[in-house]
């Protein structure tokens, strides 16, 4: 879809640059006359918003790095020092702690728009797979900001999520040895934390660019989900798209500012404002929200190095994604069992995650269970026979032809 | 599309709002109840003379065994807390001595706390602390009410909820009954009886009342800049509320052609 560059540089400088480094063209196509599908909706806005979370989790993570002391004596307080004493420092705190879950609750919903749309389906595979990959450095990103202020729940969540690779065979204990730096949960472990939690977030941005390169060689997938066929489809991404994305941001920073200042703990565990202890074990150890689905996934399975890979192939059966689905049809506007299904999934993650956050006994291991099963059913034995056995809705023409109808069976 | 759409913006907000409910609801404990406190919602602030006696309560009572680590003097002075004036703040801190040094001389020395030291501890290490507790730290109280499940009223609760054991219940010596506390046992007595301290503003010092104004205290302690938090939120959400409108009515004049 990216067609000729129609970059013309104004003045003897661009000009001068163009034939050196035509990094004002590549700017020019990629994000002014970048060729944009014209019916994108508002879950199309959140590849923007992501970004804007992205770079605010890097400015706000390297001023509180200023202030902040890797050392299991002086971490938590030195965040008290950041909260109390470093000017604005509370705000740096707060923005980056619910950051963190607003990144999250992104980039759910840009997921989940990706499997409705079908988004990853060919020619968007390698565009699918970096997402995946991006949100896997994420999640440690996540984990591992999640020890530092070096609480009850940093260092307790740590010591579980950590001992899980002890269940892999043969190398499992070195494996937690390394991880660890020593014999248990400690100093070295929080300085490698720390070290690790610096560096993955520009592994992201690394990832991003590569995720962004593979959206702009096939071009955007669009709510009909058929591919743009000429100029009548696509609209300029400048100022179209910008005033879009402008304006769901703005939404989106209201409800993050709502976190910030009136609600900044709600989201967090009471338990991580008590320094850690690693003798006094807390009476349910719960990782962030955002975790949670997989947390119940591990403790669904009695086993666990079972437990283990079971959560580990609840991750990783997303990079199969593409192959798992076998309909041709990319939106689920047209295919209305899929709809259901997907549907189903949703409900089916936000049952897992509310099981996360209960303790594993009685009727929430049962529930658990049944959930983990239907999980990977959803990807495992639905998708690919929806696509045999569904009988999909006509498909409009052209993307054109779907916002404006000639005929009467135009779509919903 | 329109149903697609609810759907998910309900499912979003249920996973913010349930999958961060507290997970350890403690099945034996009474869940305390919720009280009016002026710091609550958006526009909630401190009520300055609560404060002021909160204080005077976590000095007179609290103070003898808990400390309050991450607090210095000079914090009493600053805007939003107690706000008292500067010289009140240099006379509360001369009331104690801190150790300094090494002098010229290589000798550590005695001297009366300035404003900018932290709060003195009641107790020089966690052993020593426990050795006067019956092998119970009195834990900080720096940010106690962000550290509980249920926070200001969990706190409020503890201290005015004291009662007698219920019959058949076994108390070992050092241990006390509190329905609040999780497995019903605290090995804090109650330590407020009325009138324990006398209020300068006349207050009467009922346990509700000290217990209400010292956890209004440690909310300042636990959240020293909330006010300012909730200011510059309000002026954010303005910010932002105008900054949308006029993104969509650029989005409606731009996108004016494509429909």
């Amino acid at each position: 879809m990216s067609g000729e560059s129609t970059y013309n540089p104004g003045n003897g400088f661009t000009k001068w640059m163009d034939s050196r480094l035509p990094i004002m063209r590549l700017a020019h196509d990629s994000f002014v006359d970048y060729p944009t599908p014209k019916n994108l909706n508002y879950w199309w806005t959140f590849g923007g918003i992501l970004t804007f979370c992205l770079v605010t989790q890097i400015v706000t993570g390297i001023i509180l790095a200023m202030h902040y002391t890797p050392h299991t004596s002086m971490a938590f307080n030195s965040v008290e020092h950041i909260m109390r004493d470093v000017n604005y420092g509370w705000l740096m705190r707060y923005i980056h702690a619910n950051g963190a879950s607003m990144f999250f609750l992104a980039v759910y919903i840009h997921m989940f728009r990706g499997m409705y749309y079908g988004s990853y389906k060919a020619p968007r595979e390698v565009l699918w797979i970096l997402g995946v990959l991006i949100y896997i450095l994420m999640m440690a990103a996540g984990f591992m900001g999640y020890v530092l202020p070096w609480g009850q729940m940093s260092v307790w969540g740590a010591t579980v999520i950590t001992n899980l690779f002890g269940a892999i065979p043969v190398v499992g204990d070195s494996l937690v040895t390394l991880m660890w730096g020593g014999f248990s949960v400690d100093n070295p472990t929080l300085n490698r934390f720390f070290s690790l939690h610096y560096l993955i977030p520009f592994l992201i941005a690394g990832v991003v660019v590569l995720h962004i390169w593979a959206l702009h060689v096939p071009g955007n997938n669009n709510p009909v989900g058929i591919s743009v066929k000429g100029e009548q489809d696509t609209v300029p991404f400048h100022p179209y798209y910008t005033v879009k994305d402008g304006f769901a941001l703005a939404l989106f920073m209201i409800l993050f500012s709502y976190f910030i200042f009136f609600a900044p703990n709600v989201l967090g565990h009471a338990d991580n404002y008590i320094p850690a202890n690693p003798l006094v074990t807390p009476a349910h150890i719960v990782p962030e929200w955002y975790l949670l689905p997989f947390y119940a996934i591990l403790r669904a399975v009695p086993d666990k190095l079972g437990g283990v890979a079971l959560m580990f192939g609840a991750i990783f059966v997303m990079f199969l994604l593409p192959w798992l689905d076998t309909s041709k049809v990319r939106s689920a506007r047209y295919r209305p069992l899929f709809r259901q299904f997907f549907i189903l999934f949703i409900i089916d993650c936000l049952i897992l995650g509310y099981l996360g956050a209960k303790p594993a006994e009685g009727v929430y291991i049962v529930l658990a269970r049944v959930a983990t099963v239907y999980y990977f059913a959803h990807f495992l034995i639905i998708l690919p026979l929806l696509g045999l056995v569904e009988k999909t809705k006509e498909v409009p023409e052209s993307i054109s032809a779907s916002i404006h109808p000639t005929a009467p069976q135009a779509a919903e | 599309m329109k149903n697609f759409t609810l759907k998910a913006l309900a499912s979003s907000a249920v996973v913010l709002a349930s999958l961060v409910m507290p997970a350890h609801a403690a099945g034996d404990a009474k869940h305390p109840e919720a009280m009016e406190w002026s710091f609550s919602g958006p526009f909630g602030t401190y009520d300055r003379n609560a404060l002021r006696r909160g204080f005077q309560v976590y000095k007179e009572v609290c103070a003898s065994c808990h400390g309050l680590s991450h607090m210095a003097y000079r914090n009493l002075s600053q805007p939003g807390g107690p706000e008292f004036s500067e010289a009140e703040v240099k006379a509360i801190a001369a009331e104690y001595l801190v150790e300094d040094g090494p002098d010229d001389y290589g000798d550590m020395f005695e001297r009366a706390a300035l404003p900018r030291d932290g709060f003195v501890e009641p107790y020089p290490n966690e052993n020593a602390g426990r050795a006067a507790n019956g092998g119970a730290y009195p834990p900080d109280l720096s940010l106690i009410n962000k550290a509980r499940g249920g926070g200001a009223d969990y706190v409020y609760a503890i201290l005015a909820g004291y009662e007698e054991a219920p019959e058949g219940m076994e108390m070992r010596a050092g241990l006390y009954y509190n329905p609040y506390m999780s497995g019903g046992k605290i090995a804090m007595p109650a330590p407020l009886l009325e009138d324990i301290v006398e209020y300068g503003d006349g207050t009467p010092a009922t346990v509700e009342q000290m217990s209400a104004d010292v956890v209004h205290f440690l909310e300042w302690a636990a959240e020293p800049k909330m006010e300012e938090r909730k200011r510059i939120g309000l002026m954010v959400m303005i910010y932002l509320s105008i900054f949308a409108a006029l993104m969509y009515i650029s989005m409606r004049k731009i996108w004016a052609d494509q429909h």
